[in-house]
């Protein structure tokens, strides 16, 4: 029952935006521009540390403006609608797994064009993709339950960034960790417990939006 | 009303430990270790700071899980001021052990797992009071800074807790595998750390109950203030 709700509710948000191509494209162009200035700025990175705060730097905040959007774009009216149909459990779910499928090909993008304009340090690349992968499922699922906090409030994006930066300093260290570690040739046994780490932290994340998310929702 | 002993006997006893470790912790001799040397006695007064700033917040958590569990405003009123309590503890803890921090490791501030959980949490917690100025409605407001209140507290737990053990390069004691402060710690420093911890947290539920009752004393005036 949870599963199917949550299927349909994926299906729409992927049919809403191949049809206003304003979500993806948008972020899209952000993460494109945002590279482009640090591109203009740095001309050549020398060194894989500042390649990497740059490169997380910038998913942070690409993330924070693409989940941000996920409960404001519908109206109240229709959102009441949705919940007359669906549990919110599968309304909370569906919205994390469709933002972070959002957030894997952005992050996926984001890695081309950076490593196409600055250069590339990663020599442990597979390492480094399935960091990226877990990295960016946990954003999208503490980013949309503070959307969802946020959306409730009069002024959401400035508290989106107040709200969910202290929460994701756990996430983005140990994940800075792995990534530093994937540029200067770390192998997998090493990273083994960053990887747990990241991992429990994305299952922690999960439970708790699981439990909270219907209160949130009540009004 | 006024003060019954019966009644108010942990008031007096939190005073009276605070005291204690204030006179005691200055007074009596103390194990003179590598590079700490005397300004060991801040542990009295620095690491009490963390223990009953955790308290804090944790009466704080358990506060807001029993709101959404009842709806009840009494426990949103004490989660916000058991935070509140917090906050203040933790600025006091930052304060001392940038202190202690300048003259053990030469520089107040380090680039430390434990600092950062530390001014982290902080941060979180400075969210969680703007999340609440920003929405007005009672009721609503109540629900929504306890989903953060649970919600965060459960990350940064994990920050805290987990992090600096897997980072294994903080400066702090019980990092990297080394043995735990707690085990090291001299039986002559523990009779004033304990009874100093105590004091604090039971200073903090009193300054709590104070500010409770403000808060009533204010509401029934604006009721007062709309009928009149």
């Amino acid at each position: 029952m949870l599963a199917r709700e949550i299927r349909f509710l994926i299906a729409k948000d992927v049919q809403l935006e191949l049809k206003q191509r304003y979500a993806f494209n948008g972020i899209l162009l952000y993460v494109v521009s945002t590279i482009f200035v640090c591109y203009l700025s740095f001309t050549k990175i020398v060194d894989p540390e500042t390649w990497n705060a740059l490169f997380w730097i910038i998913m942070l905040f690409a993330a924070v403006n693409a989940v941000s959007k996920s409960f404001v774009q519908e109206s109240i009216n229709r959102q009441l609608y949705y919940y007359t149909l669906a549990s919110p459990q599968a309304i909370i779910l569906s919205k994390v797994i469709y933002n972070s499928m959002l957030m894997g090909v952005l992050s996926l993008l984001c890695i081309l064009v950076f490593s196409a304009l600055m250069g590339s340090f990663v020599t442990n690349l597979p390492l480094f993709l399935v960091a990226l992968l877990f990295g960016s499922f946990g954003f999208s699922a503490v980013l949309t339950m503070i959307a969802a906090i946020a959306s409730r409030t009069n002024n959401n994006f400035a508290l989106m960034a107040i709200l969910s930066f202290p929460i994701l300093l756990p996430f983005l260290l140990v994940l800075m960790n792995v990534s530093s570690s994937a540029l200067t040739g770390g192998d997998w046994s090493e990273n083994f417990r960053y990887l747990a780490a990241i991992i429990a932290l994305d299952g922690i994340v999960i439970a708790l939006t699981f439990v909270l998310f219907p209160y949130l929702w009540r009004d | 009303m006024g003060f019954t002993f019966k009644k108010d006997w942990w008031k007096f006893l939190g005073l009276a430990l605070i005291m204690y470790s204030v006179i005691v912790g200055l007074m009596m001799k103390v194990p003179d270790l590598d590079m700490i040397h005397q300004s060991i006695r801040n542990l009295f007064y620095h690491v009490v700071m963390w223990f009953s700033m955790m308290v804090m917040f944790i009466i704080g958590l358990v506060a807001s899980i029993r709101y959404l569990s009842s709806f009840d405003m009494k426990f949103d009123r004490l989660a916000s001021q058991a935070v509140n309590v917090g906050l203040f503890y933790g600025m006091l803890g930052i304060v001392t052990g940038m202190e202690w921090a300048n003259f053990t490791w030469g520089t107040p501030w380090t680039n430390d797992p434990q600092l950062n959980g530390a001014a982290v949490t902080i941060l979180a917690y400075f969210a969680y009071l703007v999340l609440r100025s920003s929405l007005d409605e009672d009721h609503k407001r109540a629900r929504i800074a306890s989903v953060y209140n649970i919600f965060a507290f459960a990350l940064l737990v994990v920050f805290i807790g987990i992090l600096p053990r897997i980072a294994n390069n903080s400066l702090h004691p019980a990092a990297g595998g080394n043995a735990s402060t707690m085990a090291s710690l001299d039986t002559s420093l523990r009779i004033v750390f304990y009874p100093a911890i105590i004091g604090w947290i039971l200073l903090g539920c009193w300054i709590i109950q104070l500010r409770l009752r403000i808060a009533d004393i204010r509401n029934r005036l604006m009721e007062r203030g709309i009928q009149s």
